[in-house]
């Protein structure tokens, strides 16, 4: 069990009018590869903003951040690029899709700025879009995928450069209870392909198909749940 | 991220606005179509005034009948027939830098040959006028002096008169009647193409000038038969022209009898002069087009910069998603900065393109020789590409600014 990240202390304040809100506020974790972790708490309790600064879309104030060995927080902002293109995959709440793009070129979008040449660009598209189910869709438009499509063809995005860590802010959100329930089994098969996951959720029964919960509320860790069933489950796969 | 990448991106963005891109370009289309055809056109038109002053003749100066008053009123040039044979002789005697001084009578006279007929100018001269314009006979012979002194019926005739009534076959030996009067063709003139008021010169008949004035001319003229269309000089040093200006208006004046400050009856003609003067005002009227043209360059860069910062506020969400997945500020700055080149450099394209289109259709108008100017569209493409990159910083550097968190939650 190799840890994977950890954050010490790290801290996030916006100014909201005359006002600052402590986001994030001294919160300090270490997620092992390949877990399933769920990220769960109301709205306004920091959640998002942690999982921006775990994918380094956002700085911390303080504390530090060590992700694969590395620390991170001070890093240029083309560093931080580097490592989002190499090592993140990001799902957004809404499905965020170019609509004047095909599935499949919407999936290769993180290979072109990592630079991969064209013709293995769409290999690797390919079968990215063919682990979320979606091989026969690749030359449709945004505009004729139905929402769970449109969510899938987002999560062939998030692993196609294979990343180390996939964040997921409210990934079903805007789906309905049937749709919801085929993308939270596609994180379960990604789980089950080894991959670490962080899912950002306020409903519980979503965080519940997690094998961590991290609770959160005013920007502090209220309750880390399930980390000690974490070893042996990715040990001794159901 | 690769340059290519990057183009392909760009034009991807702006063929999804096909109309919005067309519209936004058409201020540098519009700007760099006026450069272009504008610097074309005035090309044209100093090399038609160079070719025109180069089969003038050199150092020809003209000596023009002057206005006429009439009850007050004073008439058109030429209205008075004041200048005489007498006048062009005392000219070439008097004068030392005049080497010659040629007579001339003419008028628009039918011509018949065979069953053929044509209107043209019927001129009356002396073999001095086609030394003072230059003028070469390339078929058959020039006047001799026995011919022009007796009236002889000969005439010379140009490359139009050759083409219109013999078929552009060698016309020497045949027989041309202008009006009634029948004429033995001894001549055909070399080419001098297109005169100063836009008409072929090779459009033209000579005859002697007596033949003129005492079968063909004169007859239908009927206020005095002396009187000439105008005399041509031939200076002998282009240094002596001005001094010979005002040579012959003290000759003419003490011939005429004009005393005091009375006005000349005649007017002294430099046509280079005037053929100069008119190839200066033609490009002077290009340098102001130009100029307009730049503030329509600068125009259309504002319109680019314009859209350019709508399409970034429209892909805000797009700019972000890519951020996310890992593009660089610097990859971001790029595609926008190509894309603000591309559309600058697609607008000068195609303003090149319809601006030399203009310039050939406005020289096939006019008759001017074709002259597209390469560095006229170099530089108005590279400037075209300069303005489209100036005014696509801006926007570049707004959209690489973005912040992605932000980016992503604009809706």
């Amino acid at each position: 069990m190799s840890p994977l990240l950890q954050t010490i202390g790290i801290s996030k304040a916006y100014p909201s009018g005359a006002t600052i809100i402590q986001a994030v506020s001294n919160v300090s974790l270490l997620i092992n590869r390949g877990e399933f972790v769920a990220i769960r708490g109301r709205s306004g309790s920091g959640k998002s903003t942690l999982l921006n600064l775990l994918g380094l879309l956002e700085r911390p104030e303080s504390g530090e951040y060590v992700l694969e060995g590395q620390a991170v927080a001070e890093l240029s902002e083309d560093k931080r690029a580097a490592i989002r293109r190499q090592a993140i995959g990001f799902i957004f709440q809404l499905p965020v899709l170019l609509p004047r793009a095909t599935a499949l070129e919407n999936v290769e979008l993180p290979l072109i700025y990592a630079g991969i040449p064209r013709p293995q660009r769409h290999r690797i598209a390919k079968d990215a879009l063919d682990r979320v189910g979606l091989a026969d869709r690749g030359h449709h438009w945004p505009s004729q995928l139905s929402g769970g499509e449109q969510q899938r063809v987002v999560i062939a995005r998030a692993i196609v450069n294979d990343p180390a860590l996939i964040l997921a802010d409210e990934p079903t959100g805007a789906l309905d209870s049937r749709t919801s329930d085929e993308i939270l089994s596609l994180f379960e098969g990604l789980h089950l392909d080894g991959r670490t996951i962080i899912m950002v959720t306020h409903a519980t029964n979503v965080a519940d198909r997690a094998q961590r919960q991290i609770t959160l509320h005013d920007g502090r860790i209220l309750r880390d749940e399930g980390t000690s069933t974490q070893s042996s489950l990715t040990e001794s796969p159901q | 991220m690769s340059p290519l990448e990057s183009m392909r991106i760009a034009t991807r963005a702006l063929g999804a606005n096909k109309l919005r891109s067309a519209l936004t370009v058409l201020g540098i289309i519009v700007g760099v179509a006026a450069v272009v055809c504008m610097v074309s056109v005035g090309a044209g038109a100093q090399a038609e005034v160079s070719e025109k002053i180069r089969t003038l003749g050199a150092n020809l100066l003209l000596v023009l009948p002057g206005a006429q008053n009439s009850n007050g009123a004073r008439l058109a040039s030429g209205t008075q027939p004041t200048l005489t044979e007498a006048d062009a002789a005392a000219i070439h005697r008097e004068l030392a830098d005049a080497q010659v001084a040629a007579p001339l009578l003419s008028r628009s006279m039918p011509l018949v040959a065979a069953n053929k007929n044509w209107v043209t100018l019927v001129a009356g001269i002396n073999t001095d006028y086609l030394v003072a314009r230059e003028w070469q006979v390339t078929n058959g012979r020039s006047f001799t002096n026995e011919e022009i002194a007796s009236g002889a019926k000969v005439a010379i005739v140009g490359l139009v008169i050759v083409e219109e009534l013999f078929d552009g076959r060698d016309g020497v030996g045949r027989t041309l009647r202008i009006g009634n009067v029948p004429f033995t063709v001894i001549g055909v003139l070399d080419k001098k193409g297109l005169g100063a008021a836009g008409r072929s010169q090779d459009d033209v008949v000579f005859i002697p000038l007596l033949t003129a004035k005492s079968r063909v001319l004169g007859a239908v003229r009927g206020t005095t038969r002396e009187a000439l269309d105008f005399i041509s000089i031939k200076v002998s040093d282009a240094t002596a022209m001005s001094k010979m200006q005002q040579e012959i208006e003290t000759l003419l004046r003490q011939r005429h009898r004009i005393r005091g400050d009375a006005p000349s009856d005649f007017r002294i003609e430099n046509p280079a002069d005037v053929l100069t003067a008119r190839g200066a005002a033609v490009r002077l009227l290009g340098i102001l087009l130009i100029s307009v043209a730049s503030v329509s360059l600068v125009v259309g860069g504002i319109s680019i910069m314009n859209i350019m910062l709508v399409s970034v506020t429209e892909r805000t969400r797009e700019i972000g998603l890519r951020m996310a997945v890992g593009a660089t500020r610097r990859d971001i700055q790029w595609q926008f900065l190509i894309e603000a080149l591309i559309l600058a450099l697609m607008g000068g394209l195609v303003g090149a393109v319809l601006g030399g289109a203009a310039a050939v259709a406005i020289a096939w108008g006019a008759g001017w020789p074709i002259l597209i100017s390469a560095w006229a569209v170099v530089l108005a493409c590279g400037f075209s590409g300069f303005v489209g990159i100036s005014f696509g910083v801006y926007p570049a550097h707004r959209a690489a600014r973005l912040d992605p968190i932000e980016a992503l939650r604009f809706a």
